[in-house]
């Protein structure tokens, strides 16, 4: 029952599965589809544009304070991530990592934050979907750059691979390639935010159902200990929610360096 | 459609609980991308543009500046290179113009003390001219007489008497002359 921290009085239901599960907005009116989940991918998808318009709008050369902060967001992803990685080339490919960045983030933050209290990435779709779409950036990018045939044989043999081994490699690298690697994107970004919501779900349920359980002292006391344990895993999942929006952006922009690079 | 979806499947959360997810996902992103790539990426790389060329210009004009300051400061030196010359000439020029001036009055007061010593001279000679002639009658007329006095009478004859005081006179101014 997504993030309310109601429990039934006296009957315990742990945390779980169950715990992520959609509820549509508009039942019998609206597909079951539009859900709050969706309601926030949309408001965070909202967020991040009109943040980007607003301290991109009236730019000066000598930043006000509202222009400092988006200029410190985007040089961090600009300098840090996008030309660290991809180099000389980073302005094409960076509106896509800025973007990818930020939307990850703000989604990761609403597990913590604002009225949500729910990381949008623990429901794996939506990691499926950015995964595919930064899977189908860097192999367009390899394509457009070398055609599909030259593509395909250096994603496929890297250089220095001795002939009689191809029939070992060929398959290996494009399993690791084409297969593995946007996988582990969304399993990565999307494991981390479910174990780290249930966690959060555990610490705060169960503490408050220890907390508000009669007649049992020892239970109420634990129950506190473990609502204020609870803060501490927040602030680690608000670290972790900004690691993984980083990790994410940081290996989309290393697979695209990894296709449009003279080799391997 | 999707045989595993929902609660009894197989891969858990692993499956989307509704494929809407996915596509809305991307969708979303798909947006974002494209408002970040049309206008907010433009917007700041034009700004850092703008502000690098600031800077560049910035340290162009400086250049420019201390360019100008080192000519204007070679143009002094070399103007106050020539005057220091000019004046060291016109020093020169003046202290041979003193020279020149002071050799002409030296010149001059030689020339003029030398007509004085010689007016003056060729005046004591005429004095002296004259006071030898007044002198020679008067000693000659004392000597005669004294010499009557002495001698008596003898000395009547003016003409002898005359002659030899003359001739002695003559004998005595050549001995001086020889004494000197």
């Amino acid at each position: 029952m997504g993030g309310f921290l109601i429990p039934l009085e006296g009957e315990w239901v742990s945390p779980g599965v169950h715990s992520f599960d959609s509820r549509p907005l508009f039942p019998g009116v609206l597909p079951d589809w539009v859900n709050g989940h969706l309601a926030q991918a949309v408001i965070g998808a909202a967020l991040v544009i009109g943040f980007w318009l607003w301290v991109s709008r009236r730019q000066q050369i000598v930043p006000t304070k509202r222009q400092f902060v988006g200029e410190w967001l985007y040089d961090f992803v600009r300098n840090n991530i996008s030309r660290e990685a991809l180099g000389p080339d980073y302005r094409k490919y960076h509106p896509y990592l800025l973007a990818l960045f930020s939307f990850i983030l703000v989604n990761n933050l609403f597990g913590e934050f604002f009225v949500f209290m729910f990381p949008t990435f623990s429901k794996i779709g939506y990691a499926y979907g950015l995964a595919v779409a930064s899977w189908v950036l860097y192999n367009a990018a390899g394509i457009k750059r070398d055609g599909f045939g030259h593509y395909m044989k250096k994603m496929t043999l890297p250089e220095g691979v001795p002939i009689y081994m191809a029939w070992l490699i060929i398959p290996l690298e494009f399993l690791s390639n084409f297969i593995v690697r946007p996988f582990t994107l969304a399993l990565r970004l999307f494991a981390n935010l479910f174990a780290g919501h249930l966690v959060i779900l555990v610490f705060v349920l169960g503490g408050t159902y220890l907390l508000t359980l009669k007649d049992n002292l020892f239970y109420n006391f634990s129950g506190g200990v473990s609502i204020l344990f609870s803060f501490a895993i927040f602030a680690l999942e608000i670290f972790i929610g900004a690691l993984q929006a980083y990790i994410f952006t940081v290996l989309t922009a290393q697979y695209v360096h990894s296709s449009i690079s003279e080799e391997h | 459609m999707w045989p595993l979806e929902g609660e009894e499947s197989a891969f858990g959360p692993l499956l989307p609980e509704h494929w809407s997810e996915f596509f809305v996902g991307i969708a979303l992103f798909l947006v974002i991308w494209f408002v970040v790539a049309k206008f907010v990426a433009p917007m700041f790389e034009a700004t850092y543009a703008k502000r690098a060329d600031e800077i560049a210009g910035g340290i162009e004009r400086a250049e420019k500046a201390q360019e100008q300051a080192a000519i204007a400061l070679r143009e002094y030196q070399e103007q106050l290179a020539s005057a220091r010359q000019e004046a060291a000439a016109i020093r020169e020029e003046a202290k041979s113009q003193a020279a020149d001036v002071a050799a002409e009055i030296k010149q001059q007061a030689q020339a003029d003390a030398d007509r004085l010593v010689a007016s003056a001279k060729a005046q004591i000679e005429a004095e002296r001219a004259q006071v030898v002639r007044a002198l020679r009658g008067e000693i000659g007329g004392l000597a005669t007489q004294l010499a009557g006095k002495i001698v008596g009478e003898s000395l009547e004859d003016d003409e002898r008497a005359r002659r030899s005081v003359e001739r002695f006179l003559d004998e005595l101014e050549s001995s001086q002359a020889a004494a000197k």
